[in-house]
């Protein structure tokens, strides 16, 4: 009878016992990145779920990432198979407009620029020792967008989801804060003051409806390996432009989206056990992601000179912070920092296209690199 | 194949890659605008 209402007792208490310092490091953590979303208004459509999930997977005993738990139904249905990030960018393409960047094709290019970070940081990241699948990983983070890096680590360096995501999201917030004193140290003040003129709309609906086919098409026959995140990003825009499932249209920006922002969430936060999270290689890599996002800023903005040098002095060298994914706050920076050296540019729509060729640019920079992997057999 | 390798080849190939394919999506939408361009009535 004693013995058993010890082990009754022991049953209530057992949680304490086995409570360790990393349990309560990342409940502080966890409750850190619920602070951000709720009280700063950091990505809280990700950092809530993630930083409940974080709070749940650090409580002792309760197995929720053990064989039957809720969150590893979670994590193996959604972010195993790599579908939450798949569907999100259904979403996410959905509300995508590339209008801006199909009226002056040219700042595609800056696209490019803006996500050679995520290659700079995998080679910084090598010299570091992380390990090859590692380093690949953490380069994602210069995508600056939350689904390729998911869908990348989750399948290459699955136990860095966890900080690779949290990673990817909070720094997407900090645009506004470090990209302004990047353009500034890069551009001269005669540079900034460059008036683009108006951009005039003159997309026909027929390429607006083309465009995702063709992205996808030729995108993926030049980088297969990318085409799941290729085509459900350019699936999403095809259903807005062609305008003829507007239900499916709406049900991928709201609902789906919503419900799997939510899974996704709880899931990446039930990665971030102290155990594997609290270990001086995930301080190296948020390090690192932050270097990431600031090499793609200056490589744009240097290529946006290039181009300026290149169209005689057409084209004004701030549009190419733009040229990284973080849509559309970039390009509102752009136009911001713009204004205080001419208020009467009005770079905005021209950002915008940045903005654009910046999202479709890191899609196909994280395509072509694991691309890349496949041809040397590393995947 | 060494990390130094690696490295290399994912930065070369990886930019170049971005980049070129960048170049040839912008030059189809280019080509795309010609053959379909945009009319007044047809927004209307």
């Amino acid at each position: 009878m004693l013995e058993a209402i010890g082990s009754g007792f022991y049953g209530l208490t057992s949680g304490f016992t086995h409570l360790h310092w990393s349990n309560l490091v990342m409940m502080a953590v966890g409750c850190l990145l619920l602070y951000l979303g709720v009280k700063k208004g950091f990505e809280p459509l990700l950092l809530v779920p993630i930083g409940f999930g974080c709070i749940l997977v650090n409580v002792p005993l309760a197995g929720l990432m053990e064989k039957e738990g809720f969150l590893r139904i979670l994590y193996d249905a959604g972010i195993l198979t790599e579908l939450f990030p798949l569907l999100i960018f259904v979403g996410i393409g959905s509300m995508c407009d590339f209008g801006p960047l199909m009226e002056n094709p040219k700042i595609f290019l800056l696209g490019a620029p803006g996500n050679f970070g995520i290659f700079l940081v995998l080679a910084l990241a090598l010299a570091l020792d992380f390990t090859k699948l590692e380093a690949v990983s953490i380069g994602t983070i210069g995508a600056c967008d939350g689904p390729p890096a998911v869908y990348v680590a989750s399948r290459l360096a699955p136990h860095l989801l966890g900080p690779i995501t949290v990673a990817a999201y909070s720094y997407m917030c900090l645009v506004p804060l470090f990209q302004p004193t990047i353009m500034k140290l890069l551009t001269s003040k005669k540079e900034r003051m460059i008036d683009m003129g108006v951009v005039r709309k003159t997309v026909s609906k027929t390429t607006k409806i083309l465009f995702p086919l063709v992205v996808t098409v030729i995108g993926g026959i030049i980088a297969p390996a990318g085409l799941p995140l290729l085509g459900t990003i350019m699936l999403g825009n095809f259903m807005k432009e062609c305008g003829v499932v507007s239900r499916l249209t709406k049900a991928s920006e709201n609902e789906i989206a919503n419900i799997v922002t939510l899974l996704l969430g709880i899931s990446v936060g039930a990665t971030m056990d102290g155990k594997v999270f609290l270990t001086a290689q995930t301080l190296m890599l948020f390090g690192l992601g932050f270097l990431a996002i600031c090499l793609d800023t200056a490589c744009g903005v240097l290529f946006a000179k290039l181009m300026r040098v290149l169209t005689g002095g057409k084209v004004n060298p701030l549009i190419g912070a733009a040229g990284i994914s973080a849509f559309p706050m970039s390009a509102r920076v752009v136009q911001k920092e713009g204004q205080k050296y001419n208020k009467k540019n009005y770079l905005l729509m021209h950002a915008m296209g940045a903005n654009a060729g910046g999202q479709v640019g890191s899609v196909i920079a994280v395509a072509v690199m694991l691309s890349v992997l496949k041809g040397m057999g590393v995947i | 194949m060494d990390n130094w390798t690696f490295g290399i080849t994912m930065v070369v190939v990886g930019m170049l890659g971005t980049f070129v394919s960048l170049l040839v999506l912008g030059l189809v939408i280019s080509a795309l605008k010609k053959l379909f361009p945009y009319k007044n009535e047809e927004e209307g």
